[in-house]
C-alpha cells in the first residue's frame, strides 16, 4: 500500500503530499509522472512528480482541489493509503547540456516546473524563473523557486504580490533586456503555455512545454492523450509528455481537455455534497 | 444411440431487447438436459479432426463421452489437460473455424456445439468443485511473469504447479489482460476471470499490480534479483488509428479507450468516477470481436443507433460468428463494403458527421481475401456524434525499447523459436506479444509452451 507520509496545504486548494513509493522513487527523473486511484471505484489520475527522495524511498506529489478526485484526495490525511500509485511514467526531461534556461511556471504548474528548475540548478545551468499566480494566497513555493534560480520573477494577474502582470509580459522583458537563453521551459495551463510558445517563436527560441491531457492508462494502450504534435499524431503519456512548444497544437489540445468538464463538475460537486454530510 | 438431429441444441440467451440496455451475460448456458442431448450427437469419430483444428489439441471426443456418462469432473479433467481457462475459451473462443469447423457432423447440418459443452462443463466444475487448492511443493527457484493476460497467467499457473516460485507483474492496478480491460462483462462476466486468478494466488502465485516493466523495474533488474527466467506475455495493447481528418475531435475514441473506461474503470455503473461519453448515434470502424463489443457497449450505454463499418464483406468479418449474430439481434446496424475518409467536427469541435465510400471487392490480397477497393463517387455523410477505431492493435514498444537485445520483427512483436525462448537467454515471451492480436487460445497455448521450456531450462541450468 502507498502511505501519505506528509500532509501540508500550500495554499487553499493546493496540497503536497510526500508517499511512500522507494520503487518508483529509486527510478523517478524530472518530468516524469505517476497515476493513482484514490479508492477501489475511483478514476485513474495522472500527478507529475514534484520530488523524490531516493534515500527515504518517497515521491512528492502536488495537487491543485479540481475535480472528485483531487477532493477526495484532500480529504486522506497523514498515514492513511492510498488505493493504486503507478509510475515513473513517460519520458524524463532532456536537461542536460544546458546553460541558461528560463523556467516559467503558471499557477499549479510551478509544482511541476521546480524539479525542472531544481535539476537544471543542480546541473550547474543559469536558471532564470518566472512564476506567475492568479492572486497572492495562490501563491507556492517561492522559497524553494528562490534557492535554485539565479534570478526570480514573481507575477501576479491582479498586482496583489510580486509585479502585476502575466509570465509572458516578464519574460518578454527579459529577452528584450537582451538575456539569451538555450531554451525555455514552460509549464502551467494550456493558454500560458501557448502564449510563451507564440512569443518566443518571434524570438525563435527553443521552447520545450509540459502536457497534462486527460489520461487513463499512462502506458500507451488507450489513446485517451493523443495530441497533434508538427501535423502528427502523439501520445503524451508515451511519447511525452514534454514537447517542442512550437510544434504544439494548442488549441486542439484545450478543445480536448474540456471534453468531460460538465460530467466532472457533477461529480464534484456530488463528492463535495457527500463530505459535506459527513462532516455534520 | 447418437442423436441425429441435423441442429445444434440452442443456446438459452437474454431477449435481445431487454439484454441490450444491460451487462449482464448475453449466453446463459446449456442446462444438464440440453448438455446430455448435445453430447449425444458425437460420433466419436476415430481420426477426432476437430482435435486437429483445435490450438491446443484438447481431445474433444474423450470430453463428450465423458458428458454422456454424466461424469462431468472426468471430463473437465481431460479438458484442464490441455487448457489452462476453459471457462474462459468456451465463451470466447471463435469454434466455427477451428475444432467445429471440421466437425463430421457439420457436413449436413450443424457441427456438435464443442464451444457451448465446454463452457457447461467448466461452468459446472466451478459450481461444483469443493478442495481448496492444494500448494504444490516449492522447489526454491524463483520466475517472473511480466503481464497477467491469458498468456502470463497459462504459464504462471504452469510454473506454480511445479513447485515454482511464481511472481506476475501486471502494469494496470487489475490483473487478466484483456479478459478484464477488453471484453465486456455481458461475453465474460469478470467473476469468471476473478476465480481463475484466485486459484492462481491460493497455489502461491503473488500478483503484483501496478508494475509497469520498463519503467519501475526492467527485465534486466528482473533477472539480477533472482529471477531465474522471465515470461513476457504483455500483449498487442498499442492501439491503431487511420490518420483520418477529424481522428482528433471530441468523441473519437480507440476501441481500446472506450472498452478500457466501459469495462476496467465501470463507467456503465453510476458509482464510477471515471466518465464517459453517452452518445445517441455511434459508428464502430471494424469487424472484428472488438468491434462487435465496442458496438454492443456502445447500445448498452443508451445509443439509439450503433453502426459498423467494415470496408471487406460480412463474409470475411474476422469476428467470431456468434458475436456478429448476437450484435445484429440487439438492432446494430452493419454498413459493410463502406470506408470512413474523414471525420467531421462542429463549432465546438465535438464530431457531428462522418463521410465514408463504398467499397468492392477485387483480387485477393496476401491474407487471401479479396482487397477492398474504392468505388469512385460514391462518397456519402452521415450525421453521428461518436466514432469508436477497432482497426486493431500492435505490440506496446516498452519492452523492447528498455531490454538490451530483445530481437523484435517490423511489426513490432518479439521474436521467438518455437518454444518461446526471445533472443536472450532466459527470457520467454508468448502470446499477442509475439503474434500480435489474436485469440485466448492460442495465447493461453504460448504461456503453456513456453512454461514446459522455461522448466526445462531452469532444470538443465542447475
Ligand atoms: C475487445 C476484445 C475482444 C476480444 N475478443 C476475443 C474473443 O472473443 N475470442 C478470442 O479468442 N480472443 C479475443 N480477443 C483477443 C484476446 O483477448 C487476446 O488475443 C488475448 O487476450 C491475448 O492474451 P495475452 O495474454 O497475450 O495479452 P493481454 O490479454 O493483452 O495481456 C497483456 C497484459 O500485460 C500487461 N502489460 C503490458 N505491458 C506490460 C509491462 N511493460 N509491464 C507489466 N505489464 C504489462 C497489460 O496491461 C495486460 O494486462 C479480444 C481482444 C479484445 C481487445
Ligand atoms: S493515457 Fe492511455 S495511451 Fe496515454
Amino acid at each position: 500500500m502507498f502511505q501519505i507520509l506528509k500532509k501540508q496545504p500550500l495554499n487553499p486548494t493546493v496540497t503536497l503530499m510526500e508517499i511512500d513509493a522507494p520503487l518508483i522513487a529509486k527510478k523517478a527523473e524530472p518530468g516524469q509522472f505517476i497515476i493513482l486511484r484514490v479508492n477501489e471505484n475511483g478514476e485513474r489520475i495522472p500527478l507529475t512528480i514534484a520530488d523524490y527522495d531516493r534515500e527515504k524511498g518517497t515521491i512528492t506529489i502536488i495537487f491543485q482541489i479540481v475535480g472528485a478526485t483531487t477532493e477526495e484526495l484532500n480529504h486522506l490525511k497523514e498515514g492513511d493509503c492510498l488505493h493504486d500509485f503507478v509510475g515513473p511514467l513517460g519520458t524524463p526531461s532532456h536537461l542536460e547540456g544546458l546553460k541558461k534556461v528560463a523556467v516559467v511556471g503558471g499557477g499549479v504548474g510551478c509544482a511541476i516546473a521546480y524539479p525542472v528548475a531544481k535539476k537544471l540548478h543542480e546541473l550547474g545551468a543559469t536558471v532564470h524563473s518566472i512564476v506567475g499566480f492568479r492572486n497572492k494566497d495562490l501563491v507556492i513555493l517561492e522559497s524553494q523557486f528562490k534557492a535554485v534560480s539565479d534570478k526570480m520573477c514573481m507575477m501576479s494577474d491582479d498586482g496583489s504580490y510580486g509585479e502585476k502582470g502575466l509570465v509572458t509580459d516578464a519574460l518578454k522583458k527579459l529577452i528584450e533586456s537582451g538575456e539569451q537563453y538555450d531554451e525555455v521551459i514552460a509549464i502551467g495551463p494550456l493558454i500560458m503555455m501557448k502564449f510563451v510558445c507564440a512569443l518566443t517563436k518571434e524570438h525563435n527560441i527553443k521552447t520545450v512545454v509540459s502536457m497534462n491531457p486527460i489520461m487513463i492508462d499512462g502506458t500507451g494502450m488507450c489513446g485517451g492523450c493523443r495530441l497533434t504534435v508538427g501535423g502528427k499524431t502523439k501520445f503524451a503519456c508515451v511519447d511525452g509528455p514534454d514537447f517542442d512548444g512550437h510544434l504544439v497544437d494548442f488549441d486542439e489540445a484545450m478543445e480536448r481537455a474540456s471534453m468531460y468538464k460538465p460530467f466532472e463538475r457533477k461529480k464534484h460537486e456530488d463528492t463535495c455534497n457527500l463530505f459535506r454530510g459527513a462532516d455534520r | 444411440m447418437a442423436n441425429m438431429s441435423l441442429k445444434k441444441n440452442e443456446m438459452p440467451v437474454q431477449d435481445p431487447k431487454v439484454r441490450n440496455h444491460n451487462f449482464e451475460e448475453v449466453a446463459l448456458g446449456y442446462t444438464e438436459e440440453q448438455a446430455l442431448d448435445e453430447a449425444a450427437r458425437c460420433l466419436n469419430c476415430k481420426n477426432k479432426p476437430c482435435v486437429g483444428k483445435c490450438p491446443v489439441a484438447i481431445d474433444i471426443p474423450a470430453f463428450i463421452a465423458k458428458i454422456r456418462e454424466k461424469d462431468y469432473e472426468g471430463a473437465y479433467e481431460i479438458i484442464t489437460r490441455q487448457s489452462s481457462l476453459p471457462a474462459i475459451c468456451g465463451r470466447v473462443c471463435p469454434q466455427e473455424t477451428q475444432c467445429e469447423s471440421k466437425c463430421v457432423r457439420g457436413i449436413k447440418g450443424e457441427p456438435v456445439a464443442i464451444g457451448r459443452l465446454e463452457r457447461f462443463v467448466a461452468d459446472y466444475h466451478n459450481a461444483h468443485a469443493k478442495a481448496p487448492a492444494q500448494k504444490p511443493v516449492p522447489n526454491g527457484h524463483k520466475v517472473a511473469i511480466v503481464g497477467s493476460g491469458p498468456s502470463g497467467l497459462t504459464c504462471a499457473g504452469d510454473l506454480v504447479k511445479l513447485g515454482y516460485d511464481v511472481t506476475i507483474f501486471e502494469a494496470l492496478h487489475l490483473a487478466g489482460g484483456v479478459l478484464v480491460y477488453g471484453i465486456p462483462e455481458f461475453r465474460l462476466p469478470k467473476t469468471i476471470v476473478q476465480k481463475e486468478i484466485d486459484t492462481l494466488k491460493a497455489l502461491g502465485v503473488k500478483v503484483e499490480t501496478n508494475m509497469v516493466i520498463g519503467k519501475v523495474l526492467s527485465v534486466d533488474e528482473l533477472l539480477a534479483d533472482g529471477f531465474e527466467a522471465v515470461y513476457l506475455g504483455s500483449g498487442a495493447g498499442l492501439p491503431r488509428f487511420m490518420n483520418l481528418p477529424g481522428e482528433n475531435l471530441k468523441g473519437v475514441y480507440s476501441a481500446n479507450e472506450f472498452l478500457t473506461r466501459v469495462n476496467l474503470m465501470k463507467a456503465y455503473q453510476d458509482n464510477s468516477e471515471t466518465p464517459i461519453q453517452h452518445a445517441h448515434h455511434v459508428a464502430v470502424v471494424g469487424g472484428g470481436n472488438v468491434a462487435m463489443d465496442a458496438a454492443r457497449c456502445a447500445k448498452r450505454l443508451g445509443a439509439e443507433k450503433v453502426s459498423i463499418i467494415y470496408r471487406r464483406s460480412l463474409e470475411e468479418m474476422p469476428a467470431r460468428k456468434e458475436e456478429v449474430e448476437h450484435a445484429m439481434e440487439e438492432g446494430i446496424e452493419f454498413h459493410v463494403l463502406t470506408n470512413p475518409t474523414e471525420i467531421l467536427g462542429d463549432e465546438h469541435k465535438f464530431v457531428k458527421g462522418i463521410t465514408c465510400v463504398k467499397m468492392e471487392l477485387g483480387e485477393p490480397d496476401e491474407s487471401g481475401r479479396r482487397r477492398p477497393v474504392v468505388i469512385e463517387g460514391s462518397e456519402f455523410t452521415v450525421d453521428l456524434d461518436c466514432v469508436i477505431m477497432a482497426i486493431g492493435t500492435s505490440p506496446n514498444p516498452l519492452l523492447h525499447n528498455t531490454t538490451e537485445g530483445l530481437e523484435v520483427n517490423s511489426h513490432g512483436c518479439i521474436v521467438t523459436d518455437e518454444n518461446g525462448l526471445t533472443s536472450r537467454t532466459a527470457v520467454y515471451a508468448g502470446g499477442d506479444a509475439v503474434t500480435g492480436a489474436a485469440t485466448v487460445i492460442l495465447a493461453m497455448g504460448a504461456g503453456k509452451q513456453a512454461a514446459k521450456a522455461m522448466d526445462e531450462y531452469i532444470r538443465s541450468k542447475n
